[in-house]
């Protein structure tokens, strides 16, 4: 084995630019280091700039700051010896599966014999022997991946990254791919030295990489790093296994240390009019609620084993947890979702019951709905136009984020009753509609 | 079944570089005009080709017509692949060029025919071809832009992952071209060839007879045939070149259109299974053949071929390609200057020595009344179409005999009927102000009809259901689902219907039968009458100010209705 690394990141960070000017920091201090042998796995919830970080390293992007070096090279562009698998797959719909194997050999311009002999391997070695003159739209989503594989390993990379490439397969296709991949890879049969893996799945991160990089969001940086010693092939049964799981969701779940004083938008706790709102509905609110309060969680939750029991993803079910927290509905600490006394007072009062304490809730832990509804109330007309908010959103946060934001107070304060918002006259008012 | 649809990369009302762009369309045009009135002396001396009414030529005649639509589709096609191109690659560049394509496709260039005529006429040295020339230019303009519109908005929503992965397999820009964005824009692109090619057979009939100066120009072709039979007043002969138009336009549509959206099927990119995966007896044919397969296994292996031997230049970083350079910056800003500069100069030249307020003013209330006719008719085309494409659209048997049918006669050049009314007209002595107006919309209501038809049948079943199973009947049915499910693509046939009524109007408002004119008042007689006159500076004034009328209609009227249409009625 060789002693230098494949791949490193040094202090990267990236910065997009805002409507008003300033920059709105997606990375920061980024370091990293890929060693042959290796799969690396960037763990994280959308929106921790895992993906970014990624593209960074295929040479999509540039870093706004730091370096990045691939077999001590410095990145300019995507370099020849990374490869890449995308989450929806992005085949080209207009070539064959042959065509789009043999795409990044044309690219190289070798000889036809050998693109066909090397796309003929490929497609051999990934399992898709006989699909050679498919269209994708004729193949499932499995058989499509495959696609997506052999394409990336014919050009016979050093490196592949790999974006997500499971999540858009449904889980049993999705455990095929994963334990066919990890079989060629522990066979040495790929040409490949190192893999980085991005993925929102814990189990997933546990059960393929060696070591594992849990993201924090906003903005995004690495909160620890994990080393999996577990022997291969793994199980998820395993006591280990379930202990890493549970350790991983401990580690993501844990309060920024010093946000209150970063001054930047953190989701949580005692936060000004600026911070992003999820885009959370109140029957995913209530629904959580009431089965962290019905039996067997009786009001406290272990969050691996609540989320197998609604077959929910951590992307699906951390914003649930993080707006109950927010709404003062729940704490959630320790990889664990307890319900505050109002909590449970919601999951067992009747509809109007639950809409006052939601109301009360709504006005008092999230700034941006009070500052609504007092700019309501001052008015003597009890209205005000929707860009005069999105404006001072936008001091905040970007153009997108600021209508994400303003939706998801829509949505609650629709529920709430606390005010109402007409779309086609974009204008919010105290009024019922009549 | 697609839909054409506009505007989608200029929701704001209008802004500075509109305004630019409109300076710059009509001083270009103004330019043109100034030049070709000083080339008009050597064109006393053309000769009239001898054209014959007999039917024996006619087949001859169609080919050639054919030829030139051809031709100028040809054109299009490059103008598409590098203008729009260009537009979206380059930020700089799309800010201007964009709102330029906008205003040309409402410049409604029809009357302007006879300027450019003399133009091509000059540069080229054989008569004929030059007159070939001003007859594919004129087509050109009709089909250009809405392709390009198309192309340019394909090539801002390739998905992101496909680019990333032709950059992260390092395809060269050249090689990601033809093998990722030209594909993902094919399905887009056919379907506006095929809208282009409608208002192309309205324009080559217009375009091939031309009277430039005192003397005629006639390319021998079914356009010429006709202006001679109106000249002749031969109603037989009239029939006969309706008849061989019909049969052209048929064969048009079987052996080219059919087998190209047939095609053009396996680019699309939505991957699942499409509803119904269209046929064509013709594409079957051409797949079985050697010599079509060996074609385009040639165009691959050239597009192949031009990747290897073109020299590789290093990928970039996707993001870093369009960053500004400040000394570019500064010479882009100088050249829009400098055109908008120029176009103002010639505008100047041209409209402000020669015209007085009170030509314009009349202009402008000519215009008025043609715009008048054009919302008259586009309401009565849409109290007849409406009902019935909706009861169409919703029986999908009775929609697929009509809908080709809509889209055959939207095709068809609705100038080859208009001898027939006008005929009408002359021997009954109808008021021509009321009766010529129908003319206008002859050809274009059709969009209307098939728009609405591919609307209806987008209603969900389960909402029809809904709609019967809660006693929706009557007017309350009319009001509450059908109407708000169709908007908004009645909007877009309203829309092209509009534009085309417009350019329709100088064809319209003015026509002969023998050596007798009828003259309807408006913009278009105003404008046909310069043309005949040779008044170039009034040509100008005319088409500049439909231009404006055009392009204020539809900021005003129908963009903001259409996004109303689209944001509030879109059945998703």
């Amino acid at each position: 084995m060789n002693d230098s690394p494949l791949f490193q990141c040094t202090e990267v960070r990236k910065a997009f630019p805002k409507p008003d000017g300033e920059d709105l920091l997606v990375l920061d201090g980024m370091n990293l280091e890929l060693r042959e042998g290796q799969i690396v796995g960037l763990l994280g919830r959308s929106g921790s700039g895992k993906s970014t970080l990624l593209r960074l390293i295929a040479g999509l992007a540039e870093p706004s700051s730091g370096h990045l070096t691939y077999l001590g090279q410095p990145v300019a562009g995507p370099a020849r010896g990374i490869a890449m698998v995308f989450q929806s797959f992005a085949l080209f719909p207009w070539l064959t599966v042959f065509e789009n194997v043999a795409l990044g050999l044309e690219a190289q311009h070798l000889p036809r014999p050998e693109i066909r002999k090397r796309s003929l391997a490929a497609i051999d070695l990934i399992g898709l022997d006989g699909f050679e003159s498919a269209y994708p739209r004729e193949l499932s989503g499995g058989m499509r991946q495959r696609v997506g594989f052999a394409r990336a390993l014919v050009v016979h990379p050093n490196i592949l990254l790999m974006d997500e490439p499971f999540s858009a397969l449904d889980v049993l296709t999705a455990e095929t791919l994963r334990t066919d991949f990890l079989d060629l890879w522990a066979e040495g049969r790929m040409p490949i030295k190192g893999v980085i893996l991005v993925t929102h799945n814990i189990e997933e991160a546990v059960l393929m990489c060696d070591r594992i990089l849990v993201f924090g969001s906003n903005p995004g940086r690495i909160l620890s790093e994990i080393k999996v010693t577990l022997p291969q092939p793994r199980n998820r049964l395993d006591p280990s296994f379930r202990e890493l799981v549970e350790r991983i969701y401990v580690e993501m779940t844990a309060r920024p240390k010093g946000a209150a004083a970063g001054g930047r938008q953190e989701r949580f706790p005692g936060l000004g009019i600026g911070s992003v709102l999820p885009h959370v509905g109140s029957n995913l609110l209530s629904g959580l609620l009431e089965a962290v309060a019905a039996a067997p969680f009786n009001g406290k939750a272990d969050l691996p084993e609540i989320a197998s029991d609604l077959q929910m993803e951590i992307d699906e079910l951390f914003p649930v947890a993080e707006t109950l927290q927010l709404l003062r509905f729940a704490e959630l600490e320790g990889g664990d979702l307890k319900l505050t006394e109002d909590g449970l007072a919601f999951a067992h009062a009747d509809i109007d019951g639950r809409k006052r304490i939601f109301s009360r809730h709504l006005l008092t832990y999230v700034p941006l709905a009070a500052h609504i509804r007092r700019v309501l109330d001052e008015r003597a007309s009890h209205s005000a136009r929707k860009s005069r908010f999105i404006d001072e959103l936008e001091d905040f946060m970007n153009e997108e984020a600021a209508e994400q934001t303003l939706r998801a107070v829509v949505r609650w304060a629709r529920y709430a009753e606390a005010f109402a918002y007409d779309d086609e006259n974009a204008m919010f008012s105290l009024e019922n509609p009549t | 079944m697609k839909r054409f649809e506009p505007y989608v990369f200029l929701r704001k009302l209008a802004s500075r570089w509109d305004v630019l762009a409109f300076i710059v369309v009509i001083g270009l045009i103004a330019f043109l005009g100034e030049t070709a009135r000083g080339l008009f002396a050597p064109l006393t001396q053309l000769k009239v080709s001898p054209l014959s009414l007999d039917p024996v030529n006619l087949p001859e005649y169609a080919a050639r017509t054919t030829f030139r639509m051809l031709a100028a589709l040809f054109f299009s096609l490059v103008f598409t692949l590098t203008y729009a191109t260009w537009a979206a690659k380059s930020e700089r560049a799309g800010r201007l060029l964009v709102p330029i394509l906008d205003i040309l496709q409402s410049v409604p260039i029809l009357g302007f025919i006879s300027i450019t005529s003399v133009f091509f006429l000059s540069l080229a040295p054989g008569r004929v071809l030059g007159a070939e020339f001003a007859a594919i230019f004129a087509i050109f303009t009709s089909q250009a832009w809405n392709m390009a519109f198309s192309f340019y908005q394909s090539l801002r929503t390739v998905p992101t992952e496909l680019t990333e992965a032709a950059e992260s397999f390092r395809l060269s820009s050249w090689m990601k071209f033809w093998q990722l964005e030209v594909p993902f824009a094919m399905p887009a692109l056919v379907w506006n060839m095929m809208l282009s090619m409608s208002g192309g057979w309205f324009f080559v009939v217009a375009s091939e007879s031309i009277s430039v100066g005192h003397s005629a120009v006639a390319l021998p072709g079914v356009g010429s045939y006709i202006a001679l039979a109106i000249e002749q007043k031969n109603l037989g002969a009239i029939g006969w070149a309706i008849a061989t138009m019909l049969i052209v336009i048929l064969l048009y549509d079987q052996l080219l259109f059919r087998p190209l959206v047939a095609w053009v099927d396996r680019f699309r990119v939505e991957q699942e299974p499409g509803e119904r995966v269209p046929d064509s007896w013709a594409l079957t044919m051409m797949r079985r053949s050697r010599l079509i397969t060996a074609a385009t296994m040639a165009f691959h292996a050239a597009v192949l071929w031009t990747s290897r031997a073109g020299t590789r230049t290093d990928p970039h970083p996707v993001d870093t390609i369009d960053k500004p350079k400040r000394s570019f910056d500064l010479f882009w800003v100088c050249l829009v200057i400098l055109a908008v500069v120029l176009g103002l100069w010639h505008i100047v030249a041209v409209l402000i020595s020669n015209t007085t307020l009170n030509e314009a003013l009349h202009v402008c209330g000519l215009a008025f009344i043609t715009m008048l006719r054009v919302f008259i008719l586009i309401a009565l085309a849409s109290i007849v179409w409406v009902p019935i494409g909706i009861w169409v659209g919703m029986r999908p048997r009775a929609a697929q005999i009509v809908q080709p049918i809509a889209q055959f006669m939207a095709a068809f050049p609705a100038n080859l009927l208009f001898p027939i009314a006008v005929y009408g007209i002359v021997e009954w002595k109808l008021n021509p102000d009321i009766y010529l107006s129908p003319l206008m919309i002859l050809g274009t209501q059709w969009y209307i009809l098939f728009n609405i038809i591919a609307g209806a049948s987008t209603i969900p079943t389960e909402m029809r259901y809904a709609a019967a199973n809660f006693g929706v009947k009557g007017w309350l049915w009319w009001r509450k689902v059908a109407l708000p499910a169709v908007l908004p693509f009645y909007v877009t046939g309203a829309i092209t219907a509009s534009g085309g009524s417009w350019n329709a109007a100088q064809v319209a408002e003015l026509a002969t039968w023998g050596h007798t004119e009828v003259r309807a008042r408006g913009l278009g007689s105003y404008i046909a009458d310069a043309a005949a006159a040779d008044n170039f500076h009034q040509i100008v004034l005319g088409v500049g100010v439909m231009s404006l009328f055009v392009v204020i209609i539809n900021r005003l009227f129908w963009r903001p209705l259409y996004y109303y249409a689209e944001r509030k009625y879109r059945l998703t």
